[in-house]
């Protein structure tokens, strides 16, 4: 399969609501911050990945190349990628070919999102997402894709909104912890469901908020790892998949793509049995379902059973499979493509043991973090281990 | 790492223009071309008919149509009207409006499985004439035309969806 692949530094900036920096700017903040986490130069690095979601926020055309130079990019092979939610972390499968391929010894992955910039509400920018013809006529706003799948879930499983508040609740106090969060808070299951309902069964406390932030890591091979860090952070797997756009038609109580997706990282990685092999997992928590959904299509747990390892206590960061540690998109905050990649970097951050507070209780020596996006249609998956 | 840089704005910071900044209204208009078989649905619509299509290899009927199989990648040609009726695969009660301003009379938009489709072949649309607090997965629904004068070829040819 390649060049072995490592992550060797990582940095963000905080996950806010409105940044008065510029999309580029923030670019650059992760960018140098990562580049610093292991010593390394611009001039030491190949080539660069830039992940960012739809140019409609921003009001730029190519914002790609409008990022480029804040990003590293300037006078280098660069190359944009985008499938929506799912960015983050299929921008670090992006970097792991140009690595494993041989084509760069080292390299650059940046997300950046900038979405408060949208007028009125970002949610706007995401109406294009409907089918222009069979869809958009109806009026529909972003929150009915996600109302829809989150009901047809608790349909087919008979899971209650209590069960599912668990999640916010979880993650919003995770990320009381976390130096760059959002929205850290500390919430009961009263509060999530004595929230204003949005679109039922989703309410406010349900939903992740709205974000500006960036987020970068650099990656390198197996010969050179060792150049930048002691403990470098090898991806073991990586996978993607693509379900059908007419969304309609899928049964949507169960996310395939992303069981898909993560087969193909499971296989690469080596590992046949993810419920004794993964210590760590950062699923992707746009909303407070999703979390159980995706550990669902992870393979992490059988269908319909993710509420009760919740409600056990084995999510938790002394648990025995810790979810989202980090707070999450829930407690973080979730700047797109930006969001996908700091779930990466959690797991980075927790295989060498850098997580501070968040740090979990066992020992972890495999991870896994995970994004989903489009209209309900990309799963990406990326294996870590030490 | 220790320094997370980033400046918070507040939303008071940004009425009162307490820094500055530059806005743009941008004049963006589209006219999508509704394609073959997108085209001949439409024109079922006007009819007052819902149109599926057939594979001929794994013969499933899908809604809402195309000119091809996703599955067996092959061109498919053979339309076939479905029933006005459906099943409810999942909705929502929808409070809010794209920008997130109240809406004083909640929408309905729900998944409708038509009958004649393969099972699980649904559309979205909207369900009206029920109290939001009677619908239910499962439930019976039926298409509310415009009148045939009305119809323009267009997927609010059908008003919504109610439960009969």
């Amino acid at each position: 399969m390649g060049r072995r692949v490592a992550i060797v530094g990582a940095g963000m900036t905080k996950f806010v609501r409105r940044a008065k920096e510029t999309g580029k700017e923030l670019a650059y903040y992760a960018a140098k911050a990562a580049l610093d986490s292991c010593g390394a130069k611009l001039k030491d690095i190949d080539g660069v990945v830039i992940g960012s979601a739809p140019d409609t926020f921003d009001g730029v055309h190519m914002k790609g190349e409008y990022l480029s130079c804040g990003a590293g990019a300037f006078g280098k092979p660069y190359l944009r990628c985008y499938v929506g939610g799912g960015t983050g972390v299929f921008s670090v499968a992006v970097g792991w070919y140009y690595i494993a391929s041989g084509i760069f010894d080292t390299c650059l992955v940046v997300c950046e999102e900038k979405m408060s910039s949208y007028q009125p509400h970002p949610q706007g920018a995401f109406l294009t997402i409907f089918d222009h013809t069979t869809e958009r006529p109806l009026g529909p706003n972003l929150l009915w894709i996600f109302a829809l799948e989150m009901h047809r879930y608790m349909q087919t499983y008979g899971i209650k909104k209590e069960e599912i508040a668990l999640v916010a609740v979880k993650n919003k106090k995770n990320a009381l912890d976390h130096p760059a969060a959002q929205i850290a808070q500390e919430i009961t299951v009263q509060d999530v469901l004595n929230s204003e309902v949005l679109c039922y069964p989703v309410q406010r406390l349900d939903v992740s908020p709205v974000s500006d932030g960036a987020c970068a890591i650099v990656m390198t091979n197996e010969y050179l790892a060792r150049r930048f860090t002691d403990k470098p952070v090898w991806v073991s797997g990586v996978g993607w998949c693509l379900d059908t756009a007419y969304w309609t038609n899928r049964d949507l109580c169960y996310p395939r793509y992303v069981e898909e997706a993560a087969r193909m990282a499971y296989k690469m990685a080596g590992i046949r049995n993810p419920r004794r092999e993964i210590d760590v997992v950062e699923p992707y928590d746009p909303f407070d379902y999703k979390e159980l959904h995706h550990l669902e299509g992870l393979l992490l747990c059988d269908r319909g059973e993710a509420p009760q390892l919740l409600v056990d206590g084995k999510t938790q960061r002394d648990g025995e499979l810790p979810v989202c540690p980090s707070g999450g998109l829930l407690g973080v905050g979730n700047p797109i493509a930006a969001a996908g990649l700091m779930k990466v970097i959690e797991i980075f951050w927790q295989l060498r043991g850098e997580a501070g507070k968040r740090q979990i209780a066992k020992k972890a020596k495999r991870g896994l973090a995970q994004a989903w996006g489009d209209l309900m249609q990309v799963g990406t998956v990326v294996i870590l281990e030490i | 790492m220790k320094n997370f840089f980033a400046t918070p704005l507040k939303d008071e910071d940004f009425k009162k223009r307490n820094f500055c900044y530059e806005a743009w209204i941008g004049n963006c208009f589209y006219a999508w071309d509704c394609g073959k078989a997108i085209g001949r649905y439409l024109e079922g619509l006007k009819e007052g008919k819902i149109l599926g299509v057939k594979c001929s290899k794994c013969e499933r009927i899908m809604v809402p149509p195309r000119i091809f199989c996703e599955w067996c990648f092959v061109l498919v040609e053979d339309f076939v009207e479905l029933k006005d009726t459906g099943r409810i695969n999942t909705f929502s009660i929808s409070y809010i409006t794209w920008d997130m301003k109240r809406l004083e009379k909640p929408q309905i938009p729900a998944v409708i499985e038509i009958d004649g489709a393969s099972p699980g072949y649904g559309i979205l649309h909207l369900v009206s004439e029920v109290d939001p607090k009677e619908v239910k997965v499962g439930m019976r629904v039926k298409a509310v035309w415009k009148d045939e004068k009305e119809r323009e070829g267009k997927i609010t040819d059908i008003k919504y969806f109610k439960p009969y």
